[in-house]
């Protein structure tokens, strides 16, 4: 047990390693390119995206709709697991939650965006007022929205923090012990305080301490601490699937031919923990590598996680086959105009993308070998990321940009401005997971030391393996 | 001396009071203290820690308050409120446009001193209170940003001059001007003006006026001249015609007086229960026009066979074979069909042709008399003024000014320099000659290469007056008072002539030495009475016809005696066909037409932004001057749309943009005139490539086409900026029409009107129409209580002239976004008009063609296309897929059925944009007002000059906000307050959209749906009835009218706007 906390503090008490630097440093510069071109698209308005009179939402919606879909994975696993009690989770949970909560901070980001007049986003909100009955449309899905992101948004925060108190105590703890193992004496020389200081670590102390609301890893605590997870993975687990039924509803409840179909919330909810999964896929295989974490993210975890990416990628290729075949069925022409437009018209590229990355990709996890590949899981999580962001495009773009009327019917192009503020959310993103993954500890200490029985055959294992090639070396150098 | 007196502060100081005392020698009074909640006040009188937060929170309060203030910049209230003019209560003055040869009677709309909106004047009985795109748009010149100031005078080469030595300097190079003096003027229809010319003509003897028509239609003046020995144009009645045939008159765009054909022609094709007959109309062009595409029967011709088509004609009506006839077959038997028709409608047909060539135009008049029509659709016996440039002349004049004979030459509201084919020749000319005066206040390119420039003013500001048809007039008066330091050019003309009345007194006198017939009243009431008509149109009326021949001017000519009232034909068929025969031969590979775009016209006003931006009625673009070119030759030529072709003709070389024209006769290029200009302003300035100087002479007229012409492709591109790219309406039913057999037949015609839903829907109520099942509750009752409105849009008389759109745009406040995001997609416009070809697959087979491959075939348009226009602008829906949407109830329903816009509101999500199937809502992407980009093509919310066109009734929209058609909410209002006061209900036509107002074609009907009485109401045969529907009652409005329809009916969102049938008439 120590070890394992020896190995998740190592990278949140020790200096920062080179190739954490070397990754924030290039999240931090992304943030900032990606910051100047938001900054013009507030300064100028919307009007330096590509949007047009037909095509009110591309980029902005597609990004939005993806990032809320990727932030998916982090309730699902740990809420939804939770409840079905599934142990290999713990090991994840931890940054997949805090995968999850930036995502919606990204998310909400493309909110914001959006809006013509983001200064006055707050009136979305029912904030009362001296005009009395002046409040929002409750009609509107965009309310809606509003009320599901910010709900999930806020349970998760306050699960995943919750989830954090027992680590955050032992850091301070840990912290503390530098404290008392090295006390500042009168008597000390000053090459013996500089020693000491060197070895103190008193502000960690103060701020895990603050952190960690006074934990004391008492047995009633523990029992509440139980208590809570279960009530907040209950209350989660419905917002997993009402966040992206109601983002579905965005489309599902206009009149657009392409947007208004039925079948998008279970949809968008397998799309959504197919992207998610699919991220959590990449960055926890960067983690891994770049903390060294084998240990506690193994082969047998992305396997599984593998399995579930096939599951909700083969339901997501079923969605769009079923499309197809209502829009047929259906003898609506502007519906069946809408689909053939989508697979052969002008954007047929984005419709064969999002086929190729969603639906045919995520097949060859059928095969073992693949399934528990390091490098076609990691490629593979990226290719399936990026369908999932054509499916969005595909489905905002290709259904505005030939609707009803053809007078109307427009192309969507995006500008600089739209690939800058795509690339300020991926900067927030990432800023925001390393600095997470440097203070934070990444992995879940406490729960992993209860699953530490269902392991411990792989460690006698381990061990066993590890004595059989000591003697190997004695023997050699024996015989040496 | 001292004063000694002593001054008591108060009685306290005099009777030494205590409190006095204390404080007597404190320069400044403690605060009063001030009391705190149980009113003991402070016991020391100084000020308590309380006291101070409670002055010092006041304090704070009212400075930020004071700086929530926006400051209220040059608003300047009147000292003394002017008699006529109450703050917020429109102004509205009876006026004449006239410019190009377009008349308009129009009224002009002034808020507190500005104009603001130019409406049609219905008293006039030439237009009717028609309008169009460029009558409307003609207030913007007005705020014109390139108007010269002229602060300090008039200018001399480039400086100023003090006004009186400018005249003393004029005055005295007149009387030492060696050689003739011209004053170049487009035609005057104003006969004081004409007077004012002939007394500076007596003053100086040697002055010549020369009438120079920037597109020129000599052709048909010389030609009645031949004909009739009348030197105008005659008028046309195309109300009286059953059938027209056109060769190349685009009479509803720009062709003479188009507002007014536009009424007559639409008169003839409306149709309703009574009437359900139409006329036929035959339409023979090279390029497609508004026209052509409204014609029955669109028949391709390249120019080289203008003549002969007319020819042919000729053979087939006077029953010869003395005229060269086409070779062409098919060509020869639509010309056959043609021909019969209108020998069998004698008397109710009527031929017109654009062409500027006398002698097409004498065998044009013979078959005009022939068919009888001088005596129903054709009236020469009261002459059209609107075009007397005479081309000879005008060469002439070039000639003399570039052989240095000219001494002096004054050019008013001509531009030749840039609009003649000559123009190089004529800038040469210029340097030669002493003297040279420009009435222009914009500094164009003619008026650059003056002396002098004494600027006009602007027509809003000018008194005039006009005689566009024999005996009809009319006046305009100035509607502000001049913005600049100009001066009229009749007072320039008689100040030099010595002559010290003012022109305004000059008019008056004019009228009543002239026009004044002693009238009940005296003449005082009778100006009264005509300034506030605008118009004079007595009953009797003496004949006085030009000709060029001044020496008969005031006799009536002879061939109008003989007629009894109509006329006789003289001139020489014989010398026309040979003449004919001789220029109209088989061109080059390639001939190239040239044509007036329905916004640009000639370019004279190209500075104006909405003109600019007004999309083309066919092409639907904006900004630019393109060679149309047709999709064969397109891809024989291996060109695409948007690559950039030098065109060589008559040594005339440009570079233009293709642009691939559906209906573009085969060998044959378009190019439109009025581009190019160089000093027209920072808005015209280098749009597009002029083309005036490919016209060329053809005997004494200029020809306004080229028979062969050389187009290389370049490697350069450019991007066209159209407001629609997509040409068919995909077999989709947002367009319905039908023949006129079946429309004559109810039954038939019903049953071809009926829904065509592929589906029906099943409910627990059994099957349903899509448009029987709702989610919603729907407004019904609402409407029944008070005001429902809705408008009709009869598709049968709507000619897609777009002067709507400019209407809308002026009163709305519709910002100009200018080329590039117009490109981008984003132009602001509150109306459009969908133009929509027919595709190339044929009508009866488009239902099985519904297929991948078909889809693809059908955007293509067809080679010889048939046309239809839809203005689509919000339809008020009923169920508004809109309204339930926007998350901050922006835009709601109100209880009149109208789908309102609080732009306060708005938060900019663009749901409801992408929610709305017609794709009418606008979004703000940019501040038009004040982001630079914007700030030479939307200058009207830029300067202090160019805001003054704003109405003021309307808000300006700010970034990130939605916008849309209102249905002009401002002027219900308005209606509505207006009737409150006089306590009574509004009355039907009371409340007129802009685009109705503005619609020359009578094709928009804006009303009231609950008043039983609308014109709405019987146009689309509304009835209400009450349904029981279970225990329920229910309301449900139908239309009778079988013509009726909406657009996207089957989603059910109940649109406020009806689209009536279009009907065709084509002979099978």
């Amino acid at each position: 047990m120590h070890d394992i906390t020896q190995d998740i503090c190592r990278q949140v008490e020790a200096k920062p390693t080179l190739a954490w630097l070397v990754a924030f440093a290039i999240s931090v510069a992304t943030l900032l390119i990606g910051s100047v071109a938001l900054a013009s698209t507030w300064w100028y308005g919307i009007g330096v995206w590509g949007l047009n009179k037909t095509i009110g939402w591309a980029w902005d919606i597609t990004n939005f709709v993806w990032w809320v879909g990727i932030g998916h994975a982090g309730t699902l696993i740990s809420a939804i697991l939770l409840l079905f009690r599934q142990k290999w989770r713990t090991s994840i949970n931890r940054a997949a939650e805090a995968m999850t909560i930036f995502a919606v901070l990204c998310a909400g980001s493309f909110i914001l965006m959006h809006m013509g007049r983001p200064w006055l986003a707050h009136w979305a909100l029912p904030l009362p007022n001296t005009y009395g009955s002046l409040w929002v449309n409750f009609n509107s899905p965009l309310v809606w929205d509003v009320f599901a992101i910010s709900t999930y948004l806020t349970v998760s925060v306050v699960f995943w923090y919750v989830g954090l108190i027992p680590d955050l105590a032992t850091i301070r703890d840990r912290a503390k012990i530098t404290l008392e193992e090295n006390p500042l004496l009168p008597t000390d020389t000053a090459e013996e305080r500089k020693a000491k200081k060197a070895k103190r670590r008193p502000i960690s102390a103060f701020m895990y301490g603050l952190l960690s609301f006074g934990w004391e890893g008492g047995a009633k605590v523990w029992a509440r601490y139980e208590y809570v997870a279960l009530i907040l993975a209950g209350l989660s687990t419905p917002l997993v699937l009402s966040v992206h039924t109601i983002v579905s509803f965005d489309f599902a409840t206009s009149v657009i031919p392409g947007w208004h179909t039925t079948i998008f919330p279970p949809y968008f909810v397998a799309g959504a923990i197919f992207s998610g999964f699919a991220m959590v896929l990449t960055l926890m295989l960067i983690t891994r590598v770049v903390f060294k974490l084998e240990d506690y993210i193994t082969i047998e975890h992305i396997e599984v996680m593998n399995k579930v990416i096939i599951l909700t990628g083969s339901i997501v290729g079923i969605a769009y086959i079923t499309e197809f075949f209502v829009a047929w069925y259906s003898g609506v022409e502007y519906e069946s105009y809408a689909f053939i437009n989508r697979a052969f018209g002008p954007y047929w590229w984005a419709y064969a993308a999002m086929m190729t990355c969603n639906v045919i990709s995520p097949q060859l996890f059928w095969f073992r070998t693949i399934r528990r590949s390091l490098v076609w899981t990691f490629v593979l999580s990226i290719v399936v990321n990026i369908g999932m962001w054509f499916e969005r495009f595909v489905i905002i773009v290709t259904s505005l940009h030939r609707d009803y009327l053809p007078s109307s019917w427009a192309m969507f192009y995006p500008t600089i401005y739209d690939v800058g503020d795509y690339v300020f959310s991926f900067g927030l993103f990432f800023t925001l997971f390393f600095l997470f993954a440097k203070f934070l500890p990444v992995i879940n200490m406490a729960e992993v030391k209860t699953v530490l029985n269902s392991t411990d055959e792989k460690a006698k294992k381990d061990a066993e393996q590890r004595i059989r090639e000591e003697q190997k070396q004695t023997e050699t150098e024996t015989v040496g | 001396m001292k004063n000694n007196k002593k001054y008591w502060k108060g009685i306290e100081e005099l009777t030494n009071d205590i409190e006095f005392v204390k404080n007597a020698e404190k320069e400044f009074p403690d605060f009063l203290p001030v009391s705190d909640k149980k009113g003991n006040k402070n016991e020391e009188g100084g000020n308590s820690r309380r006291d101070f937060l409670k002055l010092m929170g006041f304090g704070m309060a009212a400075v930020s308050l004071a700086a929530c203030e926006t400051p209220v910049k040059k608003a300047i209230p009147y000292l003394n409120k002017p008699e006529n003019i109450d703050p917020s209560i429109p102004n509205i003055y009876a006026s004449t446009y006239m410019k190009d040869g377009e008349y308009c009677s129009i009224l002009v709309k002034t808020r507190e001193g500005r104009p603001i909106k130019i409406e049609g004047n219905t008293m006039s009985n030439v237009t009717k209170g028609g309008t169009s795109a460029r009558v409307q748009a003609s207030l913007l010149g007005l705020y014109d940003l390139s108007r010269e100031q002229f602060k300090e005078g008039f200018l001399k080469g480039g400086k100023s001059i003090d006004v009186e030595k400018a005249d003393a300097e004029i005055k005295r190079a007149l009387q030492g001007a060696q050689g003739t003096i011209y004053i170049v003027t487009p035609t005057i229809a104003s006969p004081s003006t004409k007077q004012v010319v002939k007394e500076f003509a007596a003053k100086y003897p040697n002055t010549k006026h020369v009438t120079y028509d920037a597109v020129s239609s000599y052709g048909i003046l010389k030609a009645n001249e031949e004909s009739f020995g009348v030197y105008a144009l005659p008028t046309y009645d195309f109300s009286k015609a059953e059938t027209f045939v056109s060769v190349n008159a685009d009479f509803l765009g720009t062709w003479l007086s188009s507002i007014e054909y536009s009424r007559q022609y639409a008169k003839t094709r409306k149709v309703n229960d009574k009437k359900r007959t139409m006329s036929r109309h035959y339409h023979f062009e090279s390029g497609m026009s508004l026209s052509g595409a409204n014609a029955d029967h669109r028949i391709q011709i390249k120019p080289s066979q203008e003549g002969l088509v007319i020819a042919a004609l000729y053979n087939e009506v006077m029953g010869g074979k003395q005229a060269p006839t086409v070779e062409d077959a098919k060509l020869a038997a639509k010309i056959k069909q043609a021909g019969e028709e209108l020998k069998a409608n004698r008397g109710k047909s009527l031929l017109v042709c654009g062409s500027n060539d006398p002698s097409v135009q004498v065998l044009v008049n013979a078959i005009n008399f022939e068919l009888g029509n001088y005596d129903s659709t054709i009236d020469l016996t009261r002459p059209t003024y609107l075009k007397l440039g005479n081309d000879e002349e005008v060469n002439k004049m070039i000639d003399a000014i570039a052989g240095g004979r000219a001494g002096a030459v004054m050019f008013l509201d001509t531009n030749p320099v840039y609009d003649h084919p000559r123009g190089k020749d004529l800038a040469e000319g210029l340097k030669k000659v002493a003297l040279s005066i420009s009435f222009s206040n914009t500094i164009d390119e003619t008026t650059t290469l003056c002396k002098y420039i004494t600027p006009d003013h602007h027509y809003l500001e000018s008194w005039n007056d006009a005689e566009a048809r024999a005996g009809m007039y009319s006046l305009a008066q100035p509607t502000i008072s001049p913005i600049f330091k100009t001066r009229q050019f009749q007072d320039s003309l008689l100040v030099w002539s010595d002559n010290n009345t003012t022109y305004y007194d000059y008019l008056r006198s004019y009228w009543k030495d002239n026009l004044y017939k002693g009238e009940a009243g005296g003449f005082e009431n009778f100006w009264v009475q005509v300034l506030h008509d605008g118009v004079y149109e007595p009953q009797g009326w003496e004949a006085t016809l030009p000709t060029t021949d001044e020496e008969t001017a005031e006799e009536v000519p002879a061939a109008i005696e003989a007629g009894g009232g109509g006329v006789d034909i003289q001139g020489d068929a014989a010398k026309a066909i040979s003449d004919i025969r001789s220029v109209y031969k088989p061109g080059g590979k390639m001939e190239l037409a040239l044509y007036q775009k329905v916004g640009i016209g000639s370019g004279a006003m190209a500075n104006i932004p909405w003109l600019q931006e007004l999309p083309d009625p066919i092409t639907k673009a904006t900004w630019d001057n393109y060679l149309c070119i047709s999709i064969s030759d397109a891809k024989s030529m291996e060109v695409k749309q948007g690559d950039i072709v030098k065109v060589t003709a008559n040594g005339h070389t440009v570079e233009v943009p293709v642009l691939v024209q559906p209906g573009q006769a085969r060998g044959t290029v378009s190019l439109a005139l009025g581009y190019g200009r160089t000093k027209a302003g920072k808005v015209a300035d280098g749009v597009g490539a002029n083309a005036y100087p490919f016209a060329k002479k053809n005997g004494l007229a200029t020809m306004y086409a080229a028979f062969d012409v050389a187009i290389k492709k370049t490697e350069k591109k450019d991007q066209i900026a159209q407001t629609q790219t997509h040409q068919t309406i995909m077999g989709r039913d947002i367009i319905r029409e039908a023949d006129l057999k079946t429309y004559k037949d109810e039954k038939v015609f019903a049953k071809a009107m009926e829904d065509k839903y592929a589906i029906m829907i099943h409910t627990n109520e059994g099957l349903k129409k899509p448009t029987e099942i709702s989610l919603w509750n729907g407004h019904e009752e609402e409407y029944n209580r008070n005001h429902w409105w809705g408008m009709a849009i009869d598709m049968n008389s709507c000619i897609g002239c777009s002067a709507c759109l400019i209407g809308c745009q002026t009163e709305n406040n519709v910002p100009v976004v200018g080329k590039e995001e117009v490109i981008n997609r984003r132009e602001m416009h509150w109306i459009r008009i969908d133009r929509y070809y027919s595709s190339i697959i044929p009508k009866d087979e488009i239902e099985e063609a519904k297929t991948i491959d078909g889809y693809k075939e059908m955007e293509n348009a067809s080679e010889d296309p048939e046309v239809v226009f839809q203005p689509m602008m919000c339809q008020h829906c009923n169920n508004a897929p809109c309204e339930t949407v926007c998350p901050v109830l922006a835009t709601t329903h109100s209880s009149e059925g109208l789908n309102q816009m609080t732009y306060n509101r708005c938060i900019g999500t663009r749901y409801c944009a992408n929610n709305c199937p017609y794709k009418v809502r606008r979004f703000n992407w940019f501040n038009y007002t004040n982001e630079g980009q914007f700030k030479d093509v939307n200058y009207m919310s830029f300067t202090d000059l160019g805001k003054m066109v704003l109405h003021p009734d309307v808000t300006v929209r700010s970034r990130g906000v939605m916008e849309k058609c209102s249905f002009c909410i401002q002027r219900i209002q308005q209606s509505k307050l207006t009737a409150k006061t006089e306590k009574r209900k509004i009355k039907d036509g009371e409340v007129k959209t802009a685009c109705q107002q503005a619609c020359p074609a009578d094709a928009i009907v804006f009303g009231d749906m609950n008043d039983p009485d609308s014109e709405i109401v019987k146009v689309l045969g509304i009835e209400k009835e009450v349904k029981k529907v279970k225990d329920d009652t229910e309301l449900s409005v139908v239309m009778k009218e079988p013509r009726a329809f909406h657009v996207l009916n089957e989603i059910n969102v109940k649109p406020n706007v009806t689209y009536l049938t279009k009907i065709r008439n084509k002979k099978v």
